[in-house]
């Protein structure tokens, strides 16, 4: 009988095997694009593209996380769609409409929830990362009958998850440890309209980007008894602020060493700034005002991109020497960068162009070209593992 | 109908198709990094026809023009002339399908 069961089990197995052969998912990755509400899977060992998937929505600022055994993306539209894709099978595993606008997610620890920042209504929903049902719901009140959209949504060890009130003016923690009811810690008054933050991918810090005064709001979660504190307090003094055509972006900001980098609000400059002591050691003038400042895995280089108009530019800084080393002009509206694991390639989103261009960053040289359709946020499956992505 | 036939041709004057189509892509894709790619709400407010029903034109023009103070809608008149503003006030209020 015993017998005759696994040679049943064998047979099941190998007839149901797929044509294709089987892969791992660590070299793959998605690409949004975002007005034909289309999801990109693509691989970059040979830097291909591998399938198109229809039917999430609308994409604008959508971004993705991935499921522990990488197999998975959960895609955040700016919609308020929730869609489960499996990346191996190029299609929606589920989907669901979990609120009227949102801006982005998050997914524990242990992989078991997901978690999404509301603008309407304000406040964070989390879901079971299996079948995408609501677990709980945390309305973001920040006074009596006042609800703020939320911002900077990151996962925290010890299953947490972190967010921002803008209108609130406050930072939550979320312990998770018993799902259905999250146990909730407030920080008020941590500074004007928090527009974004990140967490370090340590885990310990948590840092909100503030659109309404020169500074930071910086939290230790190894030490959240002793709150907020402002770090890098009026940043801008100095000189001038320019209008801001498109919000700097904190996620995946740059740590390098003991170094930060960061974009500065209405500046044409990325800040560093000690990463021990929260202080700034120098400011570095680039060609426009920074969007996204991201560090090649190694530390070694900073790469950045810019906002409307100045938005055909890449600049390359050096880490070592803070110099600029090089400023590619990839084209038409640069939204976004995403290294490769180790960081020996970085694949660029130019939208307006509607392509993806594909980096060494060791020469610089442009390896390889990729059509897509208006094509904004990448994200490689390596996030998977990653504390805050 | 008489109003339309009017200003119709007076905007095409002074901002091209070719111009119109640019300022289309500016309000969706990069108006839209705040206010939405379909221009329902972000971080910042609603801009469909609907949304802006009780604003007059001035008040529009103007918002774009100089920006809201505190807010983090910055002036844009640096950057668009008077008439691409007027097109583009007049684009957000239209009604009907956008793309």
């Amino acid at each position: 009988m015993r017998h005759f069961l696994l040679l049943v089990m064998f047979t099941v197995l190998v007839g149901s095997a797929p044509a294709a052969e089987l892969r791992g998912t660590g070299d793959l990755g998605v690409v949004v694009q975002r007005a034909s509400g289309q999801l990109l899977v693509v691989e970059h060992s040979n830097n291909t593209r591998l399938a198109e998937i229809d039917g999430l929505g609308d994409l604008s600022h959508a971004s993705v996380v991935f499921s522990r055994d990488q197999r998975f993306a959960y895609v955040f539209g700016r919609d308020g769609g929730l869609t489960k894709i499996d990346i191996l099978t190029g299609s929606i595993v589920k989907r669901v409409m979990q609120s009227g606008n949102s801006i982005g997610g998050a997914i524990s620890q242990d992989g078991k929830l997901v978690a999404v920042s509301n603008y309407e209504p304000g406040g964070v929903r989390v879901f079971d990362a299996d079948t995408l049902d609501l677990v709980a719901d945390i309305p973001a009140e920040y006074a009596a009958g006042k609800f703020s959209k939320t911002v900077g949504l990151v996962d925290a060890p010890g299953n947490r998850f972190v967010f921002s009130l803008y209108e609130g003016n406050q930072i939550w923690i979320a312990d998770m440890t018993d799902p259905q009811r999250p146990a909730i810690k407030r920080f008020d008054d941590i500074g004007q309209a928090p527009y974004d933050a990140l967490i370090t991918s340590d885990g310990r810090y948590y840092i909100a980007g503030l659109f309404g005064e020169d500074s930071l709001a910086l939290l230790d979660l190894w030490h959240p008894e002793q709150g907020v504190r402002k770090i890098l307090k009026g940043y801008a003094r100095h000189d001038e602020k320019l209008p801001v055509y498109k919000m700097p972006h904190l996620e995946g900001w740059a740590m390098a060493g003991d170094e930060a980098f960061l974009p500065a609000v209405g500046q044409h400059k990325v800040l560093v700034m000690n990463a021990r002591t929260w202080q700034q050691e120098a400011e570095i003038e680039v060609h426009g005002q920074p969007v996204f400042v991201m560090a090649r895995p190694d530390g070694r280089q900073v790469w950045v991109n810019f906002a409307f108009p100045d938005n055909d530019r890449v600049q390359v800084i050096d880490v070592a020497s803070r110099k600029i080393i090089k400023t590619l002009k990839p084209g038409k509206a640069v939204l976004h960068m995403e290294f490769t694991p180790r960081g020996e390639h970085v694949w660029l989103s130019v939208r307006d162009d509607n392509r993806i261009e594909v980096y060494d960053t060791q020469s610089l040289d442009k390896l390889a070209e990729l059509p897509a359709s208006k094509p904004s946020g990448i994200f490689f499956t390596d996030r998977a593992h990653k504390i805050g992505l | 109908m008489t109003l339309c036939a009017l200003t119709a041709p007076a905007i095409a004057d002074t901002v091209t198709a070719q111009r119109q189509s640019q300022l289309r892509n500016l309000v969706h894709q990069d108006c839209g990094s705040c206010h939405g790619m379909r221009l329902s709400g972000g971080l910042g407010p609603a801009l469909t026809p609907a949304a802006l029903a009780g604003k007059n034109h001035e008040f529009l023009f103007i918002t774009i023009s100089e920006g809201r103070a505190g807010t983090p809608m910055p002036p844009w008149k640096t950057l668009l002339s008077k008439p691409e503003i007027d097109w583009i006030v007049n684009y957000l209020k239209s009604p009907g399908e956008k793309p």
